[in-house]
């Protein structure tokens, strides 16, 4: 798999992304914000965690609109797989890519610990090797990541299985414990928690593995 | 514009003594002008000019074979083999943190973040020691919400984890919190950038954010004592930006890259007047700054005030010149300022020019070197309270007591807050002991620790000294880890008074005896001192920051206690009293004397655990609160209840040193009684781990009810 993994200034898991991605196998290229195209025969976009930009405006708000953008934009809408992570998740809601925003927590603090996850749909390349009702522990780590839509994208996303993590307990306020989502598309995936920071043994926890496992997997012949 | 005249109210304004003004007088032979008097204050204040303390700080060992680089850097600098090091140091940002919480605290973790990466070390670890006033003064709360959301709003977006720290209570920081930022990174050993500039007409770039009016005259406000005009001193208070220190970092760390720099030094207190003395100094050269070249963020400023500023994320770079074109390229990259603003100059000048003017033309040499230096006179310290009869308690009640207040409860309040986990290698998250993180992309650790009890200071500074190095070896030693090196943050009251002075002598005492009997020299560190309001001082508190290595996976103590383990204690059963948690916090006293340290002892205890790693399944330091405590947090940390068969209260809540919990299986703890018996150390069972209570001697309580007072009650104060 070749995995292209965006660096904003103010992206800090831009490196963890890079080795879980690495450990899984997959060939990764860092690109810079203001690159315009995106390497040759990417197979996957990673957009990582931090704070973009500072999160000055809102956050993921700069980076959605950074000269790499569209060089996204028209991979995922050609059909690319796109995963972001926490501040990256936050980019894709502001690119449009995924309904929905993300509010400040509903305890108005920064939280950061790990925390258990129900996956709620096998139908991904990212969940599969999960499979529905399984549940694993990621840590969070964000100040914004109380997902809010309005009533009748929630009833659209919930009820085209569109959920793809949801917290068993909700820490921030967010909508039906939602914790990640997917396109219609289903190739395009949005999560606040950190798989990259559960995939190795010395972190204490290794749930987060099998989604990197299963997507190097995925494009291994391609 | 026309500079002020100088009066003897703008030179008691400025922070500077009569015989202070007079030794101006006589090194330029002439009235500074005002600029120059700023200039003046800035170098030898307090903060910048270590004038009380310089005469004790050379009395601590620095040097070691493990040592790259001691203090008078921007870090200490520490092999930690393979060809690479750890740049470390802890700094206080106490009178900020108090008039503006949130921003004070910020800015100091960033401070001292730009202290590591500037030596070319990028940051790989922070922690925190906090000090607040009581929990019910009316101001703690404030300043703990916001000090926590700085530490945590600078560190998470800049994205160094959290992975330790101590957070205190007590009336005595009523009217002075303290707020010690540490911070450790990983450098190549043969690429560590110094601030000493070399060759002559040199330029001098300045790099990073713009400069503005905040922070001017930041560290003479920080070497004063607070009274009622604290409002008026929120101007003095810089604001941080973490998301231009970390383009900073990362333009930096790739500019070190290209062999551009010759030197650099980061803008901290006093900031470009401090940074651009020190490289000139170092180096033996003078400096011309000519003020039209700095980028400012706001108009018409002076030059008093550029020279002052302490605006956040700058930096002062000696440049190769034919690298100009590529170092300017690196910070267009990350849109940041890169401006030549000077040169270094062979004469022994720093020549300050702004619009056509001389502002400022001082002997360079003489702002570093003649600051004054004084002998302060100090009190040998009272003899501790005598220790009075001390009832016996309930072990449980006695417990309860500790775990509900918010000194001894779990701090998970504060440090999920933190991100503790970015870089993706944090081993052990903060919340009991040592932090520990994976060196990337090696199989060594790094094991962090942050410890003081400064009631133990204030009975007896000689031991509190001590015991602080004890105490921070002990938590490294409990993990795995060979103790390297330590930084120190020494926060007292006001100098000029004897008892002060007093306890500062016996603390530095005590921890450069210990420091040099533990083979951990000193290798950075920072003295705060006015830590007083309305003439009421803080406790002393030194805090010590101290790093080991762990050199292999195999080599960490990192497991739990298990049903059907032996609970195991290292060390002479408890009977101190004195000083102790137990007595604070549940008999509200402070009387007796700290316990004393035998550094022999400690020695031999650390080098127990690190020889016996592989037969411990789970280690911790014996401190405040004693064996209870300490048998409470491994068990609650394991999910697994506990019995300790005394529940004598000396014996359990004693806080005697140079003592370990163990757990153990039992023929692991058979092997280590036997070993114990050969090193000439005491070693005993004095209970076991399993079920689902706590018990100690004839009372108990369910473990489940216990965790959920330990982990409820910070919240339930400060939620």
């Amino acid at each position: 798999m070749r995995a292209a993994v965006l660096v904003f200034p103010g992206s800090n898991c831009d490196r963890d992304l890079a080795v879980a991605l690495r450990g899984a196998g997959a060939e990764v290229t860092m690109v810079w914000h203001k690159d315009t195209a995106l390497p040759q025969g990417t197979d996957l976009v990673a957009i990582p965690g931090g704070f973009s930009f500072g999160d000055y405006l809102r956050c993921g708000a700069i980076a959605a609109r950074a000269p790499i953008f569209d060089a996204v934009r028209r991979f995922a809408e050609g059909g690319g797989h796109v995963i972001g992570i926490c501040n990256g998740f936050q980019v894709l809601l502001e690119a449009g890519l995924l309904p929905g925003a993300l509010m400040r927590n509903a305890g108005l603090k920064f939280i950061c610990k790990p925390l258990a996850l129900t996956v709620e749909t096998a139908e991904s390349v990212y969940t599969a090797a999960y499979g529905a009702g399984a549940q694993v522990v990621f840590p969070v780590a964000h100040h914004d990541g109380n997902y809010q839509a309005d009533a009748e994208t929630l009833a659209r996303i919930e009820g085209e299985g569109r959920v793809a993590f949801r917290y068993v307990d909700t820490p921030n306020g967010s909508a039906n414990g939602i914790a990640g989502i997917l396109s219609a598309n289903r190739r395009v995936l949005g999560l606040m928690p950190h798989p990259e920071r559960a995939a190795d043994p010395a972190q204490g926890m290794t749930d987060g593995s099998a989604l990197f496992r299963a997507l190097a997997g995925a494009f291994e012949t391609a | 514009m026309d500079e002020p005249q100088i009066t003897d109210d703008l030179i008691a304004a400025h922070g500077l003594k009569p015989d202070e003004y007079a030794r101006i007088l006589e090194i330029i032979g002439r009235a500074p002008s005002f600029t120059e008097l700023g200039i003046f204050s800035a170098m030898w204040n307090e903060h910048c000019s270590y004038k009380s303390s310089k005469k004790w700080l050379r009395t601590l060992p620095t040097t070691g074979p493990q040592v790259i680089c001691g203090p008078g850097e921007n870090a200490g600098v520490v092999d930690i083999g393979d060809g690479q090091a750890v740049v470390f140091k802890m700094e206080s940002h106490n009178h900020p943190s108090y008039i503006e919480p949130y921003q004070g605290a910020a800015t100091g973790v960033g401070g001292i973040l730009r202290d590591v990466f500037t030596m070319g070390a990028r940051p790989i670890a922070a922690m925190n020691s906090l000090s607040f006033g009581a929990p019910d003064h009316p101001k703690t709360r404030q300043l703990v919400h916001g000090v926590v959301e700085g530490i945590g709003g600078y560190g998470n977006a800049f994205g160094v984890p959290t992975v330790g720290g101590e957070v205190r209570f007590h009336p005595a920081y009523n009217g002075n919190c303290l707020v010690n930022a540490f911070a450790a990174g990983l450098a190549d050993a043969d690429a560590i950038f110094y601030s000493a500039a070399s060759g002559v007409g040199m330029p001098v770039v300045y790099l990073g954010a713009k400069t503005g009016r905040d922070g001017v005259g930041g560290a003479t406000m920080a070497s004063a004592e607070f009274d009622d005009t604290i409002e008026e001193k929120r101007p003095t208070v810089q604001v941080g930006d973490p998301f231009t220190e970390k383009r900073l970092m990362e333009a930096c760390l790739e500019l070190m890259q290209t062999g551009a720099v010759i030197s650099i030094q980061d803008m901290g207190a006093a900031g470009l007047t401090c940074s651009a003395v020190e490289m000139g100094d170092k180096g033996g050269l003078g400096i011309r700054l000519d003020l039209d070249r700095v980028p400012v963020r706001e108009e018409h400023m002076t030059a008093y005030e550029m020279m002052l500023s302490e605006s956040q994320e700058r930096m002062l770079m000696v440049l190769r010149p034919e690298k100009e074109a590529e170092a300017k390229a690196v910070f267009d990259k990350w849109d940041l300022d890169f401006a030549i603003v000077g040169e270094t100059i062979a004469e022994d000048r720093f020549l300050i020019l702004h619009g056509n003017d001389v502002k400022a033309d001082l002997p360079l040499s003489k702002l570093a070197s003649s600051a004054p230096e004084y002998d302060r006179p100090w009190d040998e310290p009272l003899p501790a309270p005598e220790l009075q009869d001390v009832p016996q308690i309930d072990p449980i009640d006695g417990l309860k007591g500790l775990i509900s207040s918010p000194n001894h409860a779990a701090k998970n309040w504060v440090y999920e807050q933190y991100d503790h986990m970015v870089m993706a290698d944090t081993v052990r998250a903060p919340g009991l002991g040592a932090g520990v993180i994976r060196v990337h992309g090696t199989g060594k650790l790094l094991a962090f620790t942050s410890d003081v009890t400064p009631r133990y200071v204030r009975a007896n500074p000689v031991e509190g000294g001590k015991q602080a190095v004890a105490e921070a070896y002990r938590n490294l030693t409990a993990v795995g880890a060979v103790p390297l090196a330590t930084t120190d943050n020494l926060n007292f009251g006001n100098p000029e008074k004897p008892a002060i002075m007093g306890q500062f002598v016996g603390a530095i005492k005590g921890i450069g005896e210990a420091v040099a009997a533990l083979d951990m020299p000193i290798v950075s560190g920072n003295v705060s001192l006015y830590n007083e309001t309305d003439g009421s001082a803080i406790l002393p508190t030194p805090t010590i920051g101290a790093v080991g290595l762990i050199a292999t996976e195999e080599d960490i103590i990192a497991g739990s206690a298990q049903a059907g383990m032996m609970a195991l204690l290292l060390g002479p059963e408890g009977s101190h009293l004195g000083q102790s948690a137990l007595l604070h916090e549940v008999f509200n006293r402070e009387d007796g004397d700290a316990p004393t340290v035998d550094l022999a002892a400690e020695k031999a205890a650390g080098d127990f655990i690190r020889a016996n790693h592989a037969m411990i399944s789970a280690c911790q330091d014996l401190s405040d609160g004693g064996l209870a405590l300490a048998a409470f947090e491994m068990a609650e940390a394991a999910g697994v209840g506990v019995t300790l068969d005394s529940g004598d209260t000396p014996v359990i809540f004693g806080e005697d040193q140079a003592r370990y919990l163990i757990a153990a299986t039992f023929d692991c703890a058979e092997t280590l009684m036997i070993e114990a018996g050969k090193a000439g150390l005491t070693i005993q069972t004095v209970g076991r781990f399993g079920g689902d209570t706590v018990r100690m001697g004839r009372s108990e309580a369910p473990l489940s009810e216990l965790s959920a007072l330990y982990r409820s009650s910070f919240g339930a104060v400060f939620g």
